[in-house]
């Protein structure tokens, strides 16, 4: 691993242990530069609840990075307490089915009174 | 299938690889969506960035849905480092999708 590399990984590690719901995304939550970034952001609004982001148009180290950390070539990339729950598919295929709603609420993010 | 010989490429070597790695293969369905996407991000021209990939395939049984798309994701590999910029996957077992 290149040190630019370990230095990545350090960030995102930093990132997902930071926040219990970590989204890297292209863009931010206001202006998403992609319909499938938008689209994660767009179920965790609807779900209330709180999420950080980590732009990855700004850095290609960290665009890179996110991929080759994950072992998963595409971005969005939605992480739950540390683990990695999926891309815009999986998400919206969890959202549907409610699984993802139940991911949230026992990692204990959901707000209290939201069904 | 109007474009001109050449553009279906990708979608054909993708058709190629899943069936080889996935079968048996009960439905495939590949629809490039790079036109929807042109001037963004990824988006180049020419095409071929962006595709939806359906395969249903015994392959996946009591994989997640992380692994199932790993699996794929492995298998196009070649693709992803050639200029594929974004695959949405529907990958299901014959169970998921049998009626009932």
């Amino acid at each position: 691993m290149s040190d630019t590399q370990a230095t990545v990984f350090d960030r995102i590690k930093g990132e997902i242990a930071a926040n219990p719901v970590m989204l890297f995304m292209k863009g931010n939550a206001l202006f998403p530069q992609c319909g499938f970034s938008a689209r994660v952001v767009q179920i965790l609004q609807h779900l209330d609840v709180p999420f950080g982001t980590a732009n990855v148009l700004e850095s290609a180290e960290l665009r890179e990075g996110i991929k080759a950390f994950t072992n998963w070539p595409t971005i969005p990339q939605l992480y739950v307490n540390g683990e990695f729950v999926g891309g815009c598919d999986i998400v919206s295929e969890m959202f549907a089915s409610g699984e993802l709603e139940t991911l949230l609420g026992e990692a204990g993010v959901l707000k209290t009174g939201h069904a | 299938m109007n474009a001109a010989r050449g553009e279906d490429d990708r979608a054909a070597r993708i058709e190629a690889v899943l069936r080889a790695r996935l079968d048996p293969v009960g439905h495939l369905r590949i629809s490039d969506d790079s036109a929807r996407h042109a001037g963004h991000a990824g988006a180049r021209e020419g095409g071929q960035t962006h595709y939806t990939v359906e395969v249903v395939s015994p392959v996946f049984e009591g994989l997640g849905r992380v692994a199932r798309s790993r699996l794929v994701h492995e298998a196009l590999a070649a693709e992803f480092a050639g200029g594929l910029h974004a695959l949405a996957l529907a990958l299901r077992t014959p169970r998921e999708v049998q009626p009932g």
